[in-house]
Order: C-alpha cells, then sequence, then structure tokens
C-alpha cells in the first residue's frame, strides 16, 4: 500500500454505555490537536447500555470532512456486528480487534490485514475493579491506534492530563491503559500504517464544538431571558449547553441573581406557550426541541403567527415520521416547519450548515422574530447537533445590538392620541407593537381568535382578509432578511445543484470529485425561507437542478416548487435519508447514475425522471 | 362587566379608589355571554375586588384559554392587556409571561372545560411551579360553547338538558389542587360577591399560584332539574365554611383579633386574611385537616365555600430561580451579552 498522509478514514464498532465514546473522542480531539482537519461523527442508538454504537473518524489534509463510507481501519470491538463490520472495510484495509478470544474462521478476509492485540486479557491483568476493566479496555485501544496511525502521544497524554486533572487516580489508570496498547503494538505491528497522521498546522484559528453547544451560545449572546422547553433527543443538548453558559455568565455579578428563566415544561405543547407569553411581555424567548416537538407546538405555533408574536424555536431534526429514529440524523421536518398549524400559515426558517453558522444565526432568528413579530425557525439536525465539527473560531461583533422590531416606548404612546395594534405597517407590512405594564395607552387585547386590524374580535370575511393578507405580504417580505445562500459558479457549468444545512460539505466534495471527471455543476445552499430572488435566479439561470436533502419526500424540493416560479421539471432529488450523515460519494453516485440515464447529448435537454433514492 | 350598556359620563358622586379611579374604569366590554350567567357575576366581582385594591389597570394582565368562561376578559379592566390564548393552554402562556415580567399582576381565567380536560396538565404544572397568578376556574360542569355536553367536573348522577345522566367520576379542582401543593386553594358561588370579592382580593397579594374554583351555574345548558351545578342546587348545598376578610397592608389588623375562633394568616407583601367563624375542628393552614373537613362535608353532599386553604411559606417560580428584583424584561443587554472577549476565553474549551 502506498503511504498515505492525513488523508484516511476509521470506523469504531463498540457497545454502548462501555466507555467508547470518551476514548473515540480523545482520539478526534487529538487528531485536531495535530492541526489535521478531521471529523467524528457518532453514530449511536437510541438506548443507555448494550447495542451497537460506531465511530467514524475522517482525516482528510484538504479539509473534505463529510462522512467517508470508505474505511481503511475498522476499530471492531463489539462481536454483535462484527460480521457487519468485516465487511465494510475496503480491500486491502485493516481490522483491529481483541484476540484474547479466537477470531471466528468464517469471519476473516483474505483481503484484509488482520490486528489482534488481547485488550480483555491486557486489563484484567493490569486492573482489578471489574468496571476499570471494562472502560480502560477502550483507552487501551486509543493506545494503539496511537501508534499505528503516529498520533502525538504527548498531545493525548496532555488531553488526558486536562480531562483528568482533578482525579488524580483516573488519570493513573487512563495513562497506563494507553500505554498498555501503545507499548503492545509497538512491539508486535509495523507502526505506523502506510496511512497515517502527520503534524499540521491548518487548526489554529478553529474550535472543536458540536452545533447545540454552538447555538446555545448564539442564543446568550442574543440575549435571550426565557428559556422553555421538554426534554427530547437530539437537542437536550442544547438546553444543558444553555444552562451551562446562564450559570456561568448570566449570574448577576452584583446581585448574584440569575438573570434568565429556563423552564422544564410539562410537554412542548406548554413549552411553545411559555416562549408565546414570555415574547409577548418582550423578552427574547426560545425553545429547543425535536420533530415530534414540532408536531406539538403546531397548535400555538398558529396563534404566534396570527397574533403576531416573536418566538424561537430551534428543531434538532431527527429520522421521523413518529418516533423515528431518535438517535439518527434526517432533514424531514422542512416541510412541518414551513406551514406549522392550521390555516394558512407561513413561517421563517433558516438552514446552519454547521456548528459555526448554528452561533452566527441564533442572533439573527431572534432579529428576526422580533423584526417580523413572528416565530421563526432554526433548522438544525442531529448530526449538525451532536457532533464535534472543526469550524473557524467565533466571533462576536461588539457593535451587535438587538433588533426590537417597531416597539412603541412610553414616550411613544404618549405621543399618539390612540394605539391601534394592527395599524400603521411599515414597508414591510409590521405593525408596532405594545409591550404589557408600559404606558395606560398601549393596552390592548391579543387573541387568536378573527381579528381586525384594530385587534378587535371580528367574524367579517373584509376584516379579517385584511389581516390575512398583510400577513402573507409580511413573510413575503421577510425574504429580504433571512441570510442569502451561499452560491458557488464553476466555469463551464451545465447544471446546479441545490442543497440546505448539514449536506454542505459532503455536495462541496462532490462537485469537487465530479469536476475531476469533467463533470461541471454550480453550487447553491439555500439558508432561509422565504427564498430571495438569489435563488429564483439561481434556478432560472439553470438548465436543470439536482436537489440534494435527506428526507424521503424531496421537502427542499417541493417547498423551491411552491415557493418560487421553478418549473417542477427543472429539479431531480437526489434523496438520503437511512438516518446517517450524507457523504460525497452518495452524491456522486446519484448524480452520474442520473447523468448516465440520460443520453450524452440530451444533457441540454433534460428529461425528467423518477425521484431517485440512493443506497446507503 | 356590564351587561347593559352605561354612559359615557360618570356621576361625579361616584367612589374613587386610592388612584382617583371609579369603578367605571375597571369595568369592559358589554358582555356577549347568556343573560343571567354566572360567569358575568364573576366579572363584577373582579372588576370590584381589582378596584378596591386600586391597580393601575395597564399593570394588570388578563389571560385565558377559549370557551365561555375564557371569552370574560373582555368584559372587564378595558385598560388592562388581554391575552385570550387557546383551549387549555392560558397556564404556559401565564407562566412564560410571568417569567419575563414579574411585575405585572396576573389573572387567568379557566373553565372546566380548559382546565379539567384539555389544560389538566398545564394547571397541574403552573400550580407546582407555584406561579404568581389568581387562577379562576368559572366552573359550570358543562361545555356551553358547543352546546352542553357534560365537562370533566360533572358530578356522578348529574344529568343533563336532554336528561343523560353522567356516570364518571368529577375531577375537584380543589382536592386535585391540595394533592399537587397548590398554595392557596379557594371555592366560592357566582352568585355570593360577598364572599368572592375579599377571596379575589387575598388571592392578588398571595406569594404564588392562587387557585379559585367558582361554582358558576350554566343558565342556558345546566340549570335544570338533576342539574349539580345549578343556581337552586348550589344554593341549596352550599356550606360556607370560612367566611375571610382581606385586609391590606396598610389597615389595622389588631382589632379584629381575638374574636372566636378567629384566624389570621400574614401574607408574603404584609396584608392579612381574617379567617372569621372558622370551624372548631378546621385550620386553613393546616392542609390535613382541610383535606378531612372537605371529605367529611361533600361526603354528605354539601358545597362547601370560602378560602379553603393558605400556605404563604411556599416561594413561587421567580424566588425559586433567583431572578433578579426587576422583571427579566429590563435587564439591560449589556449585562445579558458577555462579550467578544469572554467568546475568546471561553474557546479554549472547544480546543
Amino acid at each position: 500500500m502506498r503511504a498515505r498522509v492525513n488523508d484516511f478514514a476509521i470506523k469504531l464498532a463498540n457497545v454502548n454505555g462501555t466507555g467508547s465514546a470518551s476514548a473515540n473522542g480523545l482520539m478526534m480531539q487529538a487528531i485536531f490537536r495535530m492541526g489535521i482537519p478531521v471529523s467524528g461523527k457518532n453514530l449511536f442508538p437510541s438506548n443507555i447500555q448494550g447495542l451497537p454504537t460506531w465511530y467514524e473518524i475522517r482525516v482528510n489534509k484538504d479539509g473534505y470532512t463529510a462522512r467517508s463510507l470508505d474505511y481503511d481501519l475498522m476499530v471492531a470491538m463489539n462481536s454483535q456486528t462484527y460480521a457487519r463490520d468485516i465487511r465494510e472495510v475496503h480491500e486491502g484495509g485493516y481490522l483491529l480487534y481483541d484476540s484474547s478470544w479466537p477470531l471466528d474462521p468464517a469471519l476473516v478476509r483474505d483481503d484484509v490485514n488482520f490486528l489482534g492485540v488481547p485488550y480483555a486479557q491486557l486489563c484484567n491483568e493490569n486492573f482489578r475493579d471489574p468496571r476499570e476493566r471494562i472502560l480502560m479496555k477502550n483507552i487501551a485501544y486509543a493506545g494503539t491506534l496511537c501508534a499505528v496511525l503516529n498520533a502525538d502521544m504527548d498531545i493525548v497524554a496532555g488531553l488526558l492530563d486536562e480531562k483528568y486533572s482533578t482525579k488524580k487516580a483516573l488519570r493513573e489508570s487512563n495513562l497506563r491503559a494507553l500505554r498498555l496498547g501503545y507499548d503492545y503494538a509497538r512491539d508486535h505491528f509495523q507502526c505506523p500504517l502506510p496511512f497515517h497522521l502527520e503534524t499540521m498546522n491548518a487548526n489554529s484559528d478553529k474550535i472543536l464544538i458540536d452545533g447545540n453547544t454552538a447555538i446555545a451560545l448564539g442564543c446568550v449572546y442574543a440575549g435571550a431571558t426565557v428559556a422553555a422547553w421538554y426534554p427530547i433527543t437530539p437537542s437536550t443538548s442544547a438546553m444543558d449547553a444553555f444552562k451551562m453558559f446562564c450559570e456561568k455568565y448570566r449570574k448577576d455579578p452584583e446581585t448574584g441573581k440569575s438573570n434568565y428563566m429556563i423552564l422544564q415544561a410539562e410537554d412542548e405543547l406548554a413549552a411553545i406557550g411559555m416562549v408565546i407569553g414570555a415574547a409577548w411581555n418582550g423578552a427574547r424567548a426560545f425553545t429547543s426541541t425535536a420533530g415530534p416537538g414540532i408536531s406539538l407546538m403546531n397548535e400555538l405555533l398558529g396563534l404566534a403567527y396570527y397574533a403576531e408574536i416573536p418566538a424561537v424555536v430551534i428543531d434538532v431534526q431527527r429520522v421521523g415520521p413518529s418516533t423515528g429514529m431518535p438517535t439518527r440524523t434526517q432533514q424531514g421536518d422542512i416541510l412541518e416547519c414551513a406551514y406549522a398549524s392550521h390555516g394558512d400559515t407561513r413561517h421563517i426558517l433558516l438552514f446552519p450548515a454547521n456548528p459555526a453558522e448554528c452561533f452566527e444565526l441564533a442572533p439573527k432568528a431572534f432579529d428576526l422574530a422580533e423584526r417580523f413579530q413572528t416565530p421563526v425557525f432554526i433548522l438544525t439536525d442531529l448530526d449538525i447537533g451532536m457532533n464535534d465539527w472543526v469550524v473557524p473560531r467565533l466571533q462576536w461583533n461588539e457593535s451587535y445590538q438587538p433588533d426590537r422590531g417597531r416597539v412603541l416606548s412610553a414616550e411613544d404612546l404618549e405621543k399618539i392620541a390612540k394605539f391601534q395594534r394592527y395599524t400603521n405597517e411599515d414597508e414591510n407590512q409590521v405593525a408596532a407593537r405594545t409591550l404589557p405594564g408600559v404606558h395606560p395607552k398601549g393596552s390592548f387585547f391579543t387573541r387568536g381568535s378573527g381579528h381586525n386590524k384594530y385587534g378587535g374580535y371580528t367574524e367579517m370575511p373584509d376584516e379579517y382578509r385584511e389581516v390575512m393578507d398583510r400577513l402573507a405580504r409580511k413573510h413575503k417580505a421577510s425574504a429580504k432578511f433571512v441570510p442569502t445562500p451561499i452560491i458557488q459558479r464553476r466555469a463551464g457549468a451545465n447544471f446546479g445543484v441545490i442543497t440546505l444545512g448539514g449536506c454542505d460539505l459532503a455536495v462541496r466534495e462532490a462537485l469537487d470529485r465530479l469536476a475531476e471527471q469533467g463533470v461541471l455543476a454550480d453550487f447553491m445552499r439555500v439558508r432561509g425561507f422565504p427564498f430571495d430572488e438569489t435563488v429564483q435566479s439561481f434556478l432560472e439561470m439553470h438548465y436543470f437542478c439536482f436537489v440534494i436533502e435527506q428526507n424521503r419526500d424531496a421537502q427542499l424540493r417541493s417547498l423551491l416548487t411552491l415557493e418560487t416560479r421553478v418549473p417542477k421539471e427543472k429539479l431531480r432529488s437526489i434523496l438520503v435519508y437511512g438516518g446517517f450523515p450524507l457523504s460525497a460519494k452518495h452524491v456522486v453516485d446519484g448524480i452520474l447514475k442520473a447523468l448516465g440515464e440520460v443520453e450524452k447529448p440530451a444533457l441540454a435537454s433534460f428529461v425528467p425522471m423518477p425521484e431517485l433514492q440512493i443506497e446507503e | 362587566m356590564p351587561s347593559i350598556a352605561k354612559p359615557i359620563a360618570t356621576h361625579p358622586s361616584l367612589q374613587r379608589n386610592e388612584l382617583g379611579l371609579t369603578i367605571r374604569d375597571y369595568e369592559g366590554a358589554m358582555s356577549t355571554l347568556c343573560a343571567g350567567c354566572g360567569h358575568d357575576s364573576i366579572t363584577a366581582a373582579l372588576v370590584r375586588a381589582l378596584w378596591e385594591i386600586s391597580v393601575q389597570p395597564h399593570m394588570i394582565a388578563k389571560l385565558s384559554g377559549i370557551g365561555c368562561s375564557s371569552k370574560t376578559p373582555t368584559y372587564f379592566v378595558n385598560g388592562a392587556h388581554g391575552f385570550n390564548s387557546a383551549h387549555g393552554r392560558m397556564p404556559p402562556i401565564a407562566t412564560g409571561a410571568n417569567a419575563a415580567n414579574r411585575e405585572l399582576i396576573y389573572i387567568g381565567i379557566s373553565g372546566d372545560g380548559d382546565s379539567l380536560s384539555i389544560g389538566l396538565g398545564h394547571m397541574c404544572h403552573a400550580i407546582r411551579r407555584n406561579v404568581k397568578l389568581v387562577y379562576v376556574i368559572e366552573n359550570n360542569g358543562v361545555y356551553g360553547l358547543t352546546k352542553g355536553q357534560f365537562s370533566a367536573s360533572a358530578d356522578i348522577g348529574t344529568k343533563s338538558k336532554k336528561g343523560e345522566k353522567n356516570r364518571m367520576a368529577p375531577i375537584d379542582p380543589v382536592m386535585l389542587g391540595l394533592s399537587l401543593g397548590a398554595t392557596f386553594i379557594a371555592r366560592s358561588f357566582s352568585g355570593d360577591k360577598d364572599q368572592l370579592v375579599p377571596i379575589l382580593k387575598a388571592a392578588i397579594a398571595h406569594r404564588g399560584f392562587a387557585l379559585l374554583d367558582v361554582i358558576s351555574p350554566c343558565v342556558t345548558f345546566n340549570d335544570h332539574d338533576g342539574s349539580t351545578k345549578s343556581y337552586l342546587y348550589t344554593r341549596q348545598h352550599e356550606l360556607k365554611a370560612i367566611e375571610a376578610d382581606f385586609v391590606p397592608p396598610a389597615s389595622e389588623i389588631l382589632a379584629h383579633i381575638g374574636k372566636n375562633g378567629a384566624v389570621s394568616v400574614t401574607m408574603h407583601d404584609g396584608s392579612a386574611i381574617l379567617f372569621k367563624g372558622v370551624p372548631a375542628n378546621y385550620d386553613p393552614t393546616d392542609r390535613e385537616k382541610v383535606i378531612a373537613y372537605l371529605e367529611e362535608h361533600q361526603g354528605k353532599g354539601e358545597v362547601v365555600t370560602g378560602l379553603l386553604y393558605v400556605d404563604e411559606s411556599v416561594p413561587d417560580m421567580h424566588e425559586m430561580n433567583h431572578s433578579p428584583d426587576v422583571p427579566l424584561i429590563r435587564v439591560p443587554y449589556q449585562k445579558l451579552c458577555p462579550g467578544s472577549a469572554v467568546l475568546d476565553k471561553l474557546q479554549e474549551d472547544f480546543r
């Protein structure tokens, strides 16, 4: 095998609840600290202990760190999935296993190199506590990985020092286990393997962070004071992080009081209700949830839309429908969020692609919610929310001031004769609101029932329509304020590729690979809804476009056909929705297959074909 | 409340409260409920109570869900901020509103469908959080707007207007509140303004969640023979267990004490409730005794009314949260945003 430096992928197969996550995270972080572009994808079950779990690490000096699917090394530590795991190693690749027990000959492959280390035996000999014997096996294989992949042991040991700075005994055990695995490999294998690590300097301006932590931090910086939620995978860690940051940065330095309130609601119906109540009173308030929570929130989202009350909803998408697969990723809530609630409703959506954008778009969501007095959704997903990503260091612009939208002050109210809630709209169709308790003239009656532009109850068709029509215009006007798409043109491109959110890295990598083969495409990643004119013109300038997304029903494509002037036939879907993050391979295969189905000269007169679902 | 239109001009002899406002300043739009509806009497009691304690109208937030009862916030205190939300969802909305601004007086108006069926869970959790909120259940045992279905508070054996008998056990908000650790529980009758007004005033002064179950007959769908929520039935079976007077902080309290059987409870804001004519085995601050008393008398078919239970020792939602004294909405943004230097520093943990 030809030596490959900083360009490989490994997969680790474990049993969940055995402590493998910290060993896997340790490896990933060590590679990050070596200055090498890296990603880690945790493919975990909805379970506390005993079910299969995988972790994938991709190292790529050029920064292609979407999921790989092409594994050079399998760390096979779960006998339940062994048969499946061994099949996934590519020809000539390696498999690391626990050789304390003989390998089932039926599972051996001639074209794969087997590296056996007797981890159970080593740990039994070196550790006395039964729990420790299990936990330390993980650190021991991390030690082996350091040896075979040429990881910097000083960095790994340093990470253990940081992690266990206050737990001396644990630190000592971990270092010992690390050494056991490392020494065994050095004594028995040729180290390093042909593919391995070498220190780079690509990460000096980067951090390693998950999207849920980043979005929570964004909410702190945006000035959110009220957060209401109901625990749900995969969004729980967002509120955990918000709480952690608030305890650190939101205790009043003079009084020690909490300049925030986090309400763990009885359900998601209540959570959104609390957000609406708080926002009605003028607080920046948000909830974090997942698809099942959005389903429950539908009722009150319609109230917020119709009564024009700001609300920020973070939806960390997981696999639906119903309970679906709570620990798997998908982009299946696009349409649900775009039109949440009964009757005619339309909402503003933001689609961050990575944790850095989660941080950046959180204050934007509050600004939009208050500017347009309406719910705003931030749609992330499990892959963005729960996996650690290498992203540029987060920046904060000190000149940022929250856009509180049109809110009348006591002085404003003093000057006017009479306040009427839904009148005097500005160029964006937004009418000024008042906050309770500010001034006697500001009082009005908020209602989800039929109301006229004065806020009064009505059942009259013309009065009802007047308000509803303005709401439609208001939603349209917000298109100019949502983040504009990211577009990358390529000279000679003969079609477009459209995607959103966490598909970003995989799709851009795929387009680079296709370009190497002479297949040239322009790229657009939409970042918000309603779509602005940039989206419209991208659609117009291409004869046809692929729409790549992670759901079965082509939801982004549907939204594009519903909400732009693009003819449906121009859009061809590539759909990957099994629950694991997207890989460039899915996209390359999908596009080549689709193009291959068209006769070559017909590229210019592309004929639409049925939806393409990619084998995962 | 008015159920009749009144002239805009007020008579000079109308009494004024400490703010110089007349009772007319606490009234709302014309009621659209049926003539004789118990809810209108509750509205009238609210108007009086709010006027008597001299609250600035715009410092009141009146919230409701959906149903006949939930229409009533329109009928009192025009100058207050109103929020007619969704069926059963008023408690979370009031909770969020209170979280953001603890300075307003929150009046939540609900009904038995709103509170005991679709929003039962929300009410229970608002009680647990001890949100400072006057929570009035205008309880008529029936769904009025959808024309006469039994609600969850309908008693066993009670008959609908069409003659159907209810066989399911009722949910009793008073007993429920006691089991959930509610800190202020009262039951009253819409037809008894003398009892209701002081209870409402005490509820407003209460430290946390004040649960008021007010029997409020539905003249259209539940005021017939065989109903246990009719005017006649309630008047015949009402047991006024406890008379309570509300004494604002500025008043002389001592004068009333010493009366036979009287109990005085000091409220968190320094005001007091005087319980008069309290039965021998009754202590409105002793949960177990209250439960025993209610079970004994309700077992006899009596509707026990009065301010039944008070516990001023439990902190409200904000106290539990260690919230600042100023409302969260008034904490300046500079205090909320940790700034770029902190961001730079904290990112060292993400290396």
